[in-house]
């Protein structure tokens, strides 16, 4: 049976590399793009949408520049308040894209430190750890990320909740995603901590914690990277999802999900460009992080599938 | 009278890098109520010779040239539906692994009576009868209790015997058993084989059996053929073949058999490695191992040749006839 | 089968327990109760009496266990956006979540199933490589993303079904189903087409990814090599072990579909739960996030119960009590 499993290893090493790299080249161009866009965003745009005093309500529900009536001033038409919908998608996208980092730093941080103590202490400590991953885990991550909203915005006052919103997203998102890296971090902390090295570091009275932080981190960069950005698309997604449903990016401050919430209101009006454009942003900007995710995967740890 | 008869039987799979042949130019025949040994290294072509007679060489693999006859036809030939009929009714298949050989979530009777109900017109109490019987014949205790259980019930020796009842219950006249003791313990091993060798006497079923194992040849078959790299390189009976190998490559896989009496310091292997399919020299594909090449070896492959009975292809006895 | 059963029910009440801890704690330290209760102008006498009469003077343990006792019977007290009790908030919305729910896991498998099965068994047919296509954009896809697009496309330029609301319901006692009128038919449509198409698409992959699996073992080689019907090897031999694995996955699904309903009835204006429980979050009513959380973990925990019991019955090596064979 030699015959067939060699060959389709010729097949699948040229399928492989072909396909990878593809995808691979393609998601980066997409996401230096975007990172670019929402990095220079005040450059690129054409007015601030936050600052009323640019807005000309005279401008409002402008179609798209080539439709019929479209104002080439306004590339992807205006919303009701006459904000320019490139120029909003721009800032949104900027935020969309701070709270997606910003909640996988929270998570990593969070993941990696209660993997290294669980890993490292063992016993109760561990396992009370790993029962409370296990419950997060057995709920779907938006409702967690839901619920600890929900319990933020209950202990703040009402009208402290629009500017806390960003910080309030950042915590339920981050709070909900650091399973996977506890579980990583503290699976490679067991095998170190049973080395040599540890074992002699104990017996010369050194806690050995240090040595073993120096030795776990390198090695489980790589696992943490693949989760990270598999993360941001998840984190940008549920931002997305929550400003949506409305407890998320407040409307003087939109995200990419607060628009195309807004948008969704005057679906009915005909005005579908407000809608629509946010939406393939997002969709492109997610597929491209989940893509890139999956050749990260492939590339760095085949086992972690 | 010949059962099946395999000529000059070539299976390619193409790849990206051109189509490597698995196995080249292979013939053998076999007559009811034979058993015939299958030797080689893993790798050498004996299993992918086997799933061509049953039909069942895997995608993209196809078989590029030569026939198989059935009672004088072809079956190579046949359309997928006719091939189906054959299987487990004229030509069935003992697999390797009594652990993965049988469906988990299906009792071993359901097993059983849906492959005598393909074949054979039986009513469901009939099959079970007849599933019951061969539970029996294959040396399952209290069968009548243990047809209604699961694969999971029962242990690898048992399974493996579960196995061969599926493969013999429709009554095919040939089976083709690949490596049936290999996963099995050692213990178990002679009883397969005892086992095997008695329905084979008591139904007149023909047998090919492939192994690694030179040692169950010599026990089990009437005639064997070894294959090296995709060839047969020897054929011949047993008795003949064990006593006075031509092939230097037999010689090796002989030697390589622990016996009992004084036991030499290491036991003797061929050193290197065969070949693997689309690396293989342009001469005698064992010439890189051949404890006696000689120039030509390198150059020229050489040809099966000899008598309707023995035949070996090595440039060593070409210019010493035997 | 009975140890089995025991075991797992122990185990779903300390998860019970440990979430209804999680919705006291949501109860004990967000806001204080007594100053909704009070005049603004109270004394500490009067303020400490209230407390008292509340319970909150005794120690954390049993208002613990008086707050389990009462959740037991439904009784999660009153909303604080609009003090109504929150047990008869839930059950006027349990109905219209339920049925989404419903219908989108039923499409989900009625469809996920025979596609995951086709593409499985020709994998490079132009229709499997088509679904594999759009199957990767359905899973990219954001859920609210599509709603909307639906909504575009079916209610806005098409304008053929309603893109808001249940239509005509019927009450059967106190359940309210749209299952018996055209309009209620008509509005289910696009709400459960968006919740089932994640399933959908998932299902589908799974069942493709697991009987490509199956289909490559040796015990449907050996079928094959009996000579057995490929209709038998498919769907006798095949499919039963496929969707062993397929059961449990869409068991934890379902959960996720009554979490995903949450969006979906935002899009759709659903009278649900799930609408309810974003009013709540964005309002921190607390009583009615607490209340959700411990109904929607019930029934978590009582899917997975029967998902595992389910399991056992399907496969005959996790019959717990199935007697071993001679070794």
């Amino acid at each position: 049976m030699t015959a067939p499993t060699l060959s389709r290893a010729f097949d699948s090493d040229i399928a492989w590399s072909f396909r990878h790299s593809w995808t691979a080249r393609i998601s980066s161009l997409l996401l230096i793009i975007l990172f670019a866009a929402a990095l220079f965003a005040p450059m690129l745009a054409n007015q601030n949408p936050y600052d009323i005093s640019q807005l000309n309500l005279l401008d409002s529900e402008l179609p798209p520049a080539w439709a019929e009536g479209g104002d080439p001033r306004y590339l992807l038409g205006t919303d009701q308040q006459a904000r320019d919908v490139y120029s909003s998608i721009l800032y949104g996208l900027r935020l969309s894209l701070l709270v997606g980092f910003a909640s996988v730093a929270l998570a990593a941080a969070v993941g990696i430190s209660l993997g290294l103590l669980g890993g490292f202490v063992g016993g109760l400590v561990d396992g009370a750890i790993m029962r409370v991953a296990d419950i997060l885990l057995s709920f779907p991550a938006i409702l967690v990320a839901l619920l600890v909203n929900g319990i933020a915005r209950g202990i703040l006052p009402p009208d402290r909740h629009a500017e806390a919103a960003i910080w309030v997203l950042i915590l339920a998102i981050g709070l909900t995603n650091w399973v996977q890296y506890a579980r990583t971090v503290r699976g490679s902390t067991m095998v170190e901590r049973q080395k040599e090295y540890v074992q002699a570091a104990r017996i010369n009275g050194v806690s050995g914690m240090g040595i073993m932080i120096n030795h776990i981190l390198p090695n489980v960069l790589g696992p943490v990277l693949v989760i990270a950005t598999i993360n941001l698309g998840m984190a940008v997604l549920t931002e997305a999802t929550l400003s949506f449903l409305g407890v998320g990016m407040p409307a003087t401050q939109p995200s990419l999900g607060t628009l195309i919430r807004i948008g969704n209101e005057y679906l009915f009006s005909g005005i579908w460009w407000v809608v629509i454009f946010p939406s393939v942003v997002l969709v492109v900007l997610v597929l491209a992080v989940n893509l890139m995710g999956d050749w990260l995967r492939d590339v760095l740890n085949p086992k972690l599938r | 009278m010949t059962l099946l008869s395999v000529e000059n039987l070539t299976v390619a799979f193409p790849g990206r890098r051109g189509t490597v042949n698995a196995i080249e130019n292979v013939s053998l025949s076999i007559s009811p109520g034979e058993i015939l040994g299958m030797v080689g290294e893993s790798g050498a072509g004996k299993s992918m010779t086997g799933a061509a007679i049953i039909g069942l060489i895997e995608p993209p693999g196809r078989i590029a040239e030569g026939r198989i006859l059935l009672d004088g036809q072809r079956i190579d030939t046949l359309r997928p539906e006719e091939m189906r009929r054959i299987r487990g009714r004229q030509i069935g298949a003992i697999f390797q692994d009594p652990l993965t050989s049988l469906n988990p979530v299906l009792t071993v009777g359901e097993q059983l009576i849906e492959t005598i109900q393909t074949h054979l017109k039986l009513s469901h109490s009939e099959a079970r009868e007849r599933a019951i019987d061969w539970l029996r014949r294959v040396g399952i205790p209290a069968p009548e209790a243990r047809i209604d259980t699961y694969p999971h019930q029962y242990s690898g020796g048992m399974r493996q015997r579960v196995v061969i009842a599926l493969a013999l219950c429709a009554e095919p006249r040939l089976v083709i058993a690949d490596e049936p003791t290999t996963a099995l313990d050692v213990s178990v091993q002679a009883q397969i084989i005892a086992l095997l060798r008695r329905l084979a006497r008591e139904t007149g079923v023909a047998v090919i059996l492939v192994t690694h194992d030179m040692g169950v040849i010599a026990e089990t078959a009437d005639r064997v053929a070894v294959m090296y790299a995709g060839r047969i390189v020897e054929i011949g009976q047993v008795a003949d073949v064990l006593k006075n190998p031509r092939h230097p490559y037999t010689s090796g896989l002989m030697a390589s058999i622990p016996r009992i009496g004084p036991r030499p310091e290491v036991l003797p292997q061929i050193e290197g490695a065969m070949p693997r399919p689309g690396n293989r020299p342009e001469g005698c594909a064992f010439a890189p191992r051949c404890p006696h090449p000689v120039e030509r070896c390198t150059r020229v492959r050489p040809a099966l040749e000899g008598t309707a009975t023995a035949s070996v292809a090595c440039h060593l006895t070409e210019e010493v006839p035997a | 089968m009975l140890g089995f059963l025991i075991r797992r029910i122990i185990q779903s009440v300390f998860v019970m327990l440990a979430v209804a801890l999680i919705a006291f704690m949501m109860f004990r330290f967000m806001g204080d109760p007594v100053n909704s209760m009070v005049a603004e102008n109270a004394t500490t006498e009067e303020r400490d009496a209230v407390r008292a009469r509340l319970g909150l003077d005794q120690p954390l343990w049993m208002q613990y266990g008086r707050f389990v006792g009462r959740a037991a019977q439904g009784d999660f007290g009153l909303s604080w956006r609009n003090a109504r009790p929150v047990s008869t908030l839930l059950a006027e919305r349990f109905p219209a979540t339920a049925e989404l729910v419903l219908v989108a896991a039923g499409l989900s498998l009625l469809l996920g199933i025979p596609l995951g099965i086709l593409t499985a068994l020709r994998p490079n047919s132009f229709s499997a490589q088509t679904l594999q296509f759009l199957s990767l954009i359905g899973i990219s896809l954001p859920t609210f993303v599509t709603g909307i697009l639906l909504i575009l496309v079916f209610s806005v330029w098409l304008g053929w079904l309603p893109s808001f609301g249940r239509g005509e319901v019927v009450d059967i006692g106190w359940w309210s189903t749209g299952f018996l009128t055209l309009s209620g038919l008509k509005a289910l449509v696009l709400p459960s087409v968006m919740l089932c198409l994640f399933q959908l698409t998932l299902i589908m992959r799974l069942v493709r990814a697991e009987m490509m699996e199956v289909l490559r073992t040796d015990y449907i080689k050996f079928a094959r090599a009996r000579g057995l019907p490929s209709r038998s090897i498919n769907f006798r031999h095949a499919l039963r072990n496929t969707l062993i694995p397929v059961i449990t996955i869409f068991g934890l699904q379902l959960g996720g579909l009554i979490a995903f309903a949450i969006i979906t009835e935002t899009v759709f204006q659903w009278p649900g739960m799930g609408a309810l429980f974003i009013q709540a979050v964005s309002f921190g009513d607390v009583p009615v996030m607490a209340a959700y959380l411990v109904l929607v973990s019930l029934i978590f925990v009582v899917i997975n119960t029967t998902v595992d019991l389910l399991y056992a019955v399907l496969d005959p090596r996790l019959r717990v009590d199935s007697p071993r064979g001679a070794h």
